[in-house]
């Protein structure tokens, strides 16, 4: 976002201190959240099903009261405040367009609700279609849309009444791809031009990577890492995200010798590797090499701090790379992305083959099986 | 729709298509599936015949019977056609009297004088005698059959009955809709209101109608709540709701109104918690059975069934961020259910409020167990009508088919207004 953007954000910052949740009063499936969301931030909770996303989301809209903690919307705790005064768009994952109503009337609900004059109503309901690029849709009822209009028809609704804050929970997990790459950018589009927060759930990593300013890793009720995309990728708190986040290959081993910032790393089958020392403390430590299969080279081996030999398994052509998969040190599924040049010896199955990579590309994090 | 899509019905749609073996498509498309056709036809034929022999029949000969009168007209035929020529004013000439003379032979040798004589002592209450009295010594009577009538009994000379017998040579009578709506003919042949003493259906079916409204509307406070309730709980408590909600059924309809008589009755549970709590006194105990509240307690308590199905199935498919979606676009809790909620449960709602209305409206055990004098309903008194004789059967046909109608314009004006293919019935 530009400062210009940031200037005239209207956007909210919102607060979760210390939040735990239980349904059940046996299970936590939220637990100790704490995260600022500054003004004008797209802030995306990404993790897998049953992970507490929606929950987080829900008690920051209002539907489920928080067990313990405060969630403080523009610095004021809002536990008490009940949901249709939280002025808080959202959009759900099944749209949630009222079906008995046109799109019109869908869209002038908030502008009702808050007894708008009729001539602002259809000024801003118009203004509404126009930003969602469906002038002409006004009249129809949601069942008349195509899921990507219903889509961008429940974006309007959300956004119609100038809230500061927009929550949206998989609003295009009902998509198929193209559409949802297609909506990614629009969505991302009308939040840079209004400066609105957004608090955006999905489970799909891309969608997260592509469209978030910082995305917050969820696994099990607690966050694993909350971090701009590009440090997501790149330097991975801990195996789960290395895991979830983008392609990776896993090498298991023992920490043999720690020199500052890296490590020595004896892998289960003798070979030794070096790696930056993440998510390991001392010597003896067992930990889970992480490693982008985009990182491993398989020429200008000359200095690289890891170079092992291993044995071509697999072979996939995906035009402008193949997608090697090799046995490393004992591992069958370690996969190595070779760009596809002119000139370039020709890699046939059975081959051996010498790879190698940085240490600073290979991430020591913590044991997993 | 594109130009070129456009362009290629206009071309198909000029001439007709062919199979390639030259046939006409639509021809060869109705004998592809005639098969199939007659299949589904036999399978729902023995339905189709149930429900002509258990149905249609029925509500047909009700209807018939309702308007059927054929004693004047079948049984005294030379009366009948003499009469057309007699202006109403007066006794009738001497020509009407020898037909009737000669009627009278015929019937008292085939014995169906009585049946005239009873359906023309039912409207002039004391003619039957007379008229039985006659045919026994018709065979002796001789011309001037005027003086010859009018010698036996006074009462031949009585305009009334004459303009009576020529209304009746009608094969189809309103005479039994106009009692079923408490008027009738007077001795001029006007329809006029019957004495005050005599009306009781039209009050009977304004209370009819009145109290199954009344009934249909507290199965609505009632039933909407459970209803909500049952499709927002989880499946496991839903389901022992549901089974409450579905016990009535299992149970005998005669139990469950005779367990209201024992919990209503003035020597009853409720009187007796009520008197011991202090809130009435011993003899101040309340009459709530025998009576409309009677009625109105219990019949609610058995249609309440009938309104929480419909509702519960289409609240179940109102998936709850529909209210969420209202309550963050600013609405409060009222606003949200007024604007998002009830308008979605209309189709069950209106099928509930259908189907409870006309049960309702029908209703005859639970009025004839609980509702004493004044908490029948009008199918109690079809039911006495028909139970008795003939002519009170006919009675009880027109005050069902007014009953019928009724209903039927209720479905009308209920489908003008709500769209009966919208409703949700289950
Ligand atoms: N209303 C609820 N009642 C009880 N448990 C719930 C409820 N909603 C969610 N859960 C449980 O909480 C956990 C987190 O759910 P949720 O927040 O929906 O995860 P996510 O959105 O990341 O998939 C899951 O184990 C789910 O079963
Ligand atoms: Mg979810």
């Amino acid at each position: 976002m530009t400062a210009e953007n940031a200037s005239q954000s209207r956007g909210a910052n919102v607060r979760y201190e210390n939040v735990q949740k239980s349904y059940d009063g046996e299970t936590l499936v939220v637990k100790d959240l704490n995260i600022d969301i500054k003004r004008g931030e797209f802030l995306t909770m990404l993790g897998p099903s049953g992970s507490g996303k929606t929950t987080c989301l829900m008690m920051l809209a209002g539907f489920e009261p928080a067990t313990n903690g405060e969630i403080f919307l523009n610095n004021a705790p809002i536990n008490d405040v009940p949901p249709h005064k939280r002025g808080i768009g959202m959009v759900f994952q099944n749209y949630a367009l009222f079906p008995h109503m046109t799109v019109a009337e869908n869209l002038a609900f908030p502008l009702q609700v808050r007894k708008m004059s009729k001539a602002d109503q259809e000024a801003k309901v118009k203004r509404a279609l126009e930003m969602v690029e469906l002038p002409t849709m006004g009249g129809r009822r949601p069942a008349q849309l195509s899921g990507g209009q219903q889509q961008r028809v429940a974006v309007a609704r959300a956004l119609v009444f100038e809230p500061d804050l927009v929550l949206m929970d998989e609003p295009l997990g009902a998509l198929d791809k193209q559409l949802r790459e297609q909506m990614q950018f629009e969505i991302k589009h009308i939040h840079e031009s209004l400066g609105v927060t957004v608090v955006y759930v999905t489970h799909d990593q891309t969608e997260a990577l592509v469209m978030s300013d910082r995305v917050a890793v969820f696994n099990d009720g607690v966050i694993q890492q909350l971090s701009p995309p590009d440090t997501l990728y790149e330097s991975p708190r801990n195996s789960f995200v290395a895991q979830f986040i983008g392609e990776n290959n896993k090498l298991d081993g023992k920490v043999e010798s720690i020199d500052a910032d890296y490590c020595s790393v004896r892998l289960t089958d003798g070979t030794q590797l070096k790696a930056e020392k993440v998510n390991v403390s001392s010597v003896g430590d067992l930990t889970t090499l992480s490693l982008r299969p985009e990182r491993v080279e398989t020429s200008g081996l000359d200095g690289m701090e890891n170079v092992v030999r291993g044995h071509i398994e697999e072979l996939i052509y995906l035009g402008d790379h193949i997608r090697v998969r090799m046995n490393i040190a004992g591992n069958p599924d370690f996969v190595v992305k070779v760009r596809n040049r002119s000139g370039e010896q020709k890699l046939k199955e059975g081959q051996e083959l010498d790879v190698g990579w940085r240490a600073s590309d290979c991430k020591a994090l913590d044991h997993v099986q | 729709m594109t130009d070129a899509t456009m362009a290629d019905m206009a071309a198909s749609g000029g001439q007709e298509l062919k199979t390639s073996d030259g046939r006409s498509l639509k021809a060869a498309l109705k004998a592809s599936q005639s098969v199939e056709r007659r299949r589904a036809f036999l399978l729902v034929l023995p339905l189709l015949a149930l429900l002509v022999a258990s149905f249609i029949i029925p509500i047909g000969q009700l209807v018939t019977r309702s308007v059927y009168n054929p004693e004047v007209a079948s049984y005294l035929p030379e009366t009948s056609s003499a009469l057309s020529g007699w202006n109403g004013e007066g006794v009738p000439d001497e020509e009407v009297f020898a037909a009737l003379a000669a009627d009278m032979v015929v019937g008292a040798e085939n014995r169906t004088i009585g049946r005239v004589a009873a359906r023309i002592n039912r409207e002039m209450p004391g003619t039957r005698s007379m008229i039985m009295g006659l045919s026994r010594s018709a065979e002796e009577l001789q011309p001037p059959y005027r003086e010859a009538f009018l010698a036996d009994d006074e009462g031949w000379g009585e305009q009334a009955l004459w303009r009576f017998l020529k209304r009746e040579t009608r094969i189809i009578t309103p005479a039994y809709y106009l009692i079923a709506t408490d008027l009738e003919y007077n001795a001029e042949g006007e329809i006029v209101q019957r004495p005050e003493n005599y009306q009781v259906y039209r009050t009977l079916f304004w209370r009819t109608a009145w109290m199954s409204l009344t009934i249909t509307a507290l199965c609505v406070l009632l039933g909407y709540p459970i209803a909500h309730l049952l499709a927002t709980q989880p499946l496991r408590i839903a389901n022992i709701l549901m089974i409450l909600v579905l016990l009535p059924f299992w149970t005998s309809l005669l139990v469950r109104t005779s367990s209201w008589i024992v919990l209503l009755q003035q020597q009853g549970v409720i009187n007796d918690m009520l008197v011991w709590l202090g809130v009435v006194t011993d003899s101040g105990r309340l009459r709530m059975i025998y009576n409309k509240t009677g009625t109105i307690i219990a019949m609610t308590h058995i249609l309440l069934p009938f309104m929480i199905l419909p509702l519960y199935s289409v609240m179940k498919t109102i998936p709850p961020s529909y209210m969420r979606a209202a309550r963050s676009l600013g609405a409060t809790q009222t606003y949200a259910f007024t604007r998002v909620y009830l308008p979605l449960t209309i189709p069950g709602l209106a099928a509930g409020v259908l189907l409870v209305f006309i049960l309702a409206i029908g209703y005859y055990i639970t009025p004839a167990l609980v509702g004493g004098d004044s908490g029948i309903f009008i199918s109690n008194l079809i039911a006495s009508n028909m139970q008795s004789s003939l002519a009170n059967l006919k009675l009880g046909a027109a005050l069902a088919t007014i009953l019928l109608v009724l209903v039927m314009l209720f479905y009308f004006v209920f489908n003008k207004l709500i769209g009966v293919d919208r409703l949700k019935f289950g």
